[in-house]
């Protein structure tokens, strides 16, 4: 922080300081200061595409694939649902609670659509991993030039 | 129950040595509990399967570290929320631990360690008989 002498003797100074205050807090608050944490929702996702396939993956640590929906629908939404149950010991005393519990409900609209039979999921290790399969449609097609 | 709504972003660590591969390490999430006869520690190590997990005690120190697997090369991503690395935590444990007798189990991403205490630190029962 810069010199408190500024602050009392540049009026303008302060205010561009105050500005600046305001603005890092928004960022703050948007992005935790980083570059990667801008997830619109829990869990955060990581999308990619591979050909025909399109991978999504999200760490949910401690959960089973049947504490976990997935859905495909209207062609190119993927909902994500679940529930993160509490493990609450009979009795004790906590010394840290940093993990998050409850029902998390995250939409995503894939950039095409979807063959909603071809969806696999698996969750290992925490990690759940679903990979689905372009739709036909949107799949790129060679077109076959003859020769005129 | 409650939603959660807000995302529990990352936090990054840092290494007490340097590593010897590149790339970011994480704090990972965790929750202590004290009973009459342990304290348990749970933490979040997603991807790290339980037999890439490095957990020491020595002096009154636990050492976490959790190795990723790498992953595959993603050739185009499409979003990207969060990163991938190693889990690193150390935590100096004040009650007096049966060093021997610590065990750990690792599911789903969840690590559970239970560190049981000394016998001479539990609170005992003392029954009073009516005289």
């Amino acid at each position: 922080m810069r010199s408190s002498r500024w602050q009392t003797f540049n009026p303008v100074w302060n205010q561009l300081q105050q500005l600046q205050e305001e603005m890092n807090r928004l960022f703050d608050r948007w992005s935790n200061g980083r570059l990667f944490s801008g997830a619109a929702g829990f869990p955060a996702l990581n999308v990619w595409e591979e050909g025909d396939a399109v991978h999504v993956e999200a760490e949910l640590p401690g959960l089973d694939l049947k504490d976990v929906e997935i859905y495909v629908s209207g062609g190119n939404q993927l909902t994500i649902k679940g529930e993160r149950k509490p493990h609450l010991p009979e009795k004790g005393v906590w010394h840290r609670q940093e993990r998050t519990f409850g029902s998390f409900h995250r939409s995503l609209t894939l950039p095409f659509p979807v063959d909603a039979d071809k969806v696999e999921a698996r969750l290992e290790n925490g990690v759940l991993h679903i990979q689905l399969t372009k739709h036909e449609s949107a799949r790129p097609r060679k077109i076959v030039v003859k020769a005129g | 129950m409650a939603n959660i709504t807000h995302l529990p972003t990352k936090d990054r660590a840092e290494a007490r040595a340097e590593a010897t591969r590149g790339g970011v390490f994480f704090t990972p999430r965790v929750d202590i509990v004290e009973t009459d006869t342990e304290l348990t520690l749970f933490a979040e190590v997603p991807g790290v399967a339980p037999e890439d997990i490095d957990l020491r005690y020595e002096k009154g120190e636990l050492v976490l570290h959790g190795r990723v697997q790498p992953r595959t090369e993603r050739a185009r991503m499409l979003l990207q929320e969060y990163e991938e690395g190693d889990f690193y935590r150390a935590f100096t444990i004040s009650e007096s631990i049966d060093a021997g007798r610590i065990s750990a189990e690792c599911k789903n991403g969840l690590l559970t360690v239970h560190l049981p205490k000394v016998e001479a630190v539990r609170p005992r029962q003392i029954s009073v008989r009516s005289a």
